[in-house]
């Protein structure tokens, strides 16, 4: 257990290391959350798609962005694997001691402090255009929390996908699959209350949506504790599932080889 | 002495190619021993099958007396491994590369430090330690790669083709570079190539592996000498058409195999040719021939590989690649 920590420390240093190297990658991890928050907010500002009962839309708009930003960010998460296995720096660590469980975490505990640092530069970008945490203090954890998990839900996910595709093109076909299908089946942009029947259903089963309405209710409502702590519990359900499930599709990449 | 590597009768089939079909083989503790094939003969695959990264079908391997299948943690507490292809982490420097590798080891603090720099100085690459690696050039990514190895002071090293893709300059300082550290370090090692050369040049024993099995094994030198002697040829003045005769002289030379003629050239195989040169002089003389020149030629691994295996290195070399 001691060695899994050690293990996953460390590596998740390099990764940070490694992209902090890269100026284009800093710039675009916060410029890109801003742009999203700037268009959709403008774009749908006169649509009354936040419901009844939410203040302005932006307001509406900034968890759920937050939200968008961190799963989108989680199913690109296979591409630093796919990227490492390219370069043989996984064979490198399966021949040594490495743990396998150690490897995947630190690519999602990676993503989930990447989407915590964008939530941070969103909530501050929210509150200039005059947007209110009604949550308090509390209410910037559930937001930081919601982000940080689905970061890594998606993480795990799309480091399991990146072991069983292994090739870039495949990887880049599957994100754009999953990732804005689960946008629009959530209630990032519209409010569950406006969605037809049959996406509401579906809604209820997408960890996107549960991350969503956690942080929606920090921000907006400032209450209802109660199903925001559930969410972000199934949520924490389904980072352990999908890290065990990527964790699981090492097995698969070593017979390949 | 103790084996470091057992393998026995390693099997594995990938879809529709059987890369491993039954191979065997022993490396002495300490020993450089060097498995030769063309590429696609399974070199890579067994080599895999030894460091854990892949399970063999069927058959059995120890490595430092540990069983790759059962106990594949105590195997990669034990060995180094240097892949075919470099695992070094193209945006980190190489003492960033080194320090990641010994902490996953579970290496840390000052012994861990001190460890790198004495890595770093062996494979000369002191000065470029704090360089992101993306800069270095092939040889400096390949003695990256050997100290990334070497690092938790392994017992058992794997050399996967070290010097395919250098230059020629670079794979010269790759051998001085291995023959060190095989003194220095008190390794086993093995090691893969394609170069026949280099496995003569490198190792103590060979196998030669083809098509999934080890064909022979033993020191280059007896290999060498299996192949009964070495190659004399004559070179005859003018013959006048009396080169079937002269054919005839020199094969009744004692311990003469059969001789080859091609044109004023006759080839033979005798079992050392210090010997045999004077007679077949001698008795040429006396047959009224003039010679221009005499060399006599002792067999290469090439020769070898060709004996065992029945087919020429490079052809398969060729054909083999997948």
């Amino acid at each position: 257990m001691k060695q899994l920590l050690r293990q996953t420390g460390w590596m998740v240093v390099r990764q940070g290391r490694n992209l902090m190297r890269e100026p284009i990658w800093i710039a675009m991890m916060v410029i890109q959350p801003m742009l999203w928050l700037v268009l959709y907010g403008q774009l749908f500002s006169k649509t009354g798609a936040q419901g009844r009962g939410a203040g302005s839309y932006v307001e509406f708009l900034t968890p759920g962005v937050v939200c968008m930003n961190a799963f989108f960010g989680g199913t690109w998460g296979g591409m630093a694997m796919i990227s490492d296995l390219d370069r043989h720096v996984v064979d490198r660590f399966l021949a040594a001691p490495a743990s396998r469980l150690a490897i995947v975490l630190s690519q999602v505990v990676r993503a989930g402090i990447t989407a915590v640092l964008q939530a941070i530069i969103l909530l501050l970008v929210g509150l200039a255009l005059g947007v209110r945490v009604h949550g308090g203090v509390l209410g910037w954890i559930v937001v930081l929390a919601a982000a940080a998990l689905l970061a890594m839900v998606f993480a795990g996910f799309s480091n399991g996908i990146a072991l069983l595709l292994r090739r870039e093109a495949s990887m880049i076909a599957t994100a754009n699959f999953v990732g804005l299908p689960l946008m629009f089946l959530s209630s990032i942009l519209v409010s569950v209350a406006l969605m037809p029947g049959w996406i509401k259903a579906i809604a209820r089963f997408n960890p996107v949506n549960w991350g969503t309405r956690a942080a929606r209710n920090a921000v907006v409502l400032g209450g209802d504790w109660g199903p925001a702590g559930l969410y972000l519990l199934f949520l924490v359900a389904a980072v352990a599932v999908m890290s065990v499930f990527a964790t699981w599709c090492f097995r698969s990449y070593q017979r390949s080889i | 002495m103790a084996d470091a590597i057992v393998a026995e009768d390693l099997r594995k089939r990938y879809k529709d190619v059987q890369a491993l079909d039954g191979v065997s083989f022993a490396v002495r503790e300490g020993e450089v021993f060097g498995l030769l094939g063309p590429n696609g003969a399974g070199k890579s695959t067994t080599v895999r099958t030894l460091t854990t990264l892949t399970r063999p079908d069927a058959g059995r391997a120890l490595v430092a007396g540990e069983d790759v299948v059962r106990h594949p943690d105590r195997v990669r507490h034990a060995i180094g491994y240097v892949a075919q292809d470099s695992g070094v982490d193209w945006e980190a420097t190489g003492r960033e590369n080194l320090l990641l590798q010994g902490r996953i080891h579970g290496m840390a603090g000052a012994p861990l430090r001190s460890r790198v720099d004495e890595l770093l100085e062996l494979v000369g690459l002191r000065d470029a330690a704090d360089r992101i690696a993306r800069g270095y050039s092939g040889g400096m990514k390949r003695r990256l790669d050997i100290a990334i190895g070497l690092v938790h002071r392994p017992r058992v090293l794997f050399l996967d083709e070290p010097t395919t893709g250098l230059d020629p300059e670079a794979r010269a300082a790759m051998w001085i570079e291995v023959e060190r550290l095989a003194e220095q370090e008190s390794l086993t090692i093995l090691l893969t190539t394609h170069y026949l050369e280099e496995a003569d040049r490198l190792a103590e024993r060979v196998a030669i592996v083809s098509r999934g099995r080890v064909v022979v094994e033993g020191t280059p030198e007896e290999l060498k000498a299996n192949l009964r002697g070495e190659l004399v040829t004559v070179e005859l003045g003018e013959v006048d058409g009396r080169a079937d005769d002269a054919v005839r002289i020199v094969a009744a030379v004692e311990g003469s195999g059969e001789v080859a003629r091609d044109g004023k050239l006759l080839r033979t195989r005798v079992p050392n040719g210090a010997h045999a040169i004077p007679a077949i002089l001698a008795t040429l003389d006396s047959g009224g021939f003039t010679v221009e020149s005499v060399t006599t030629q002792r067999p290469s691994l090439d020769d070898v590989y060709l004996h065992y295996t029945g087919r020429d290195f490079a052809s398969e070399d060729e054909e083999g690649t997948r």
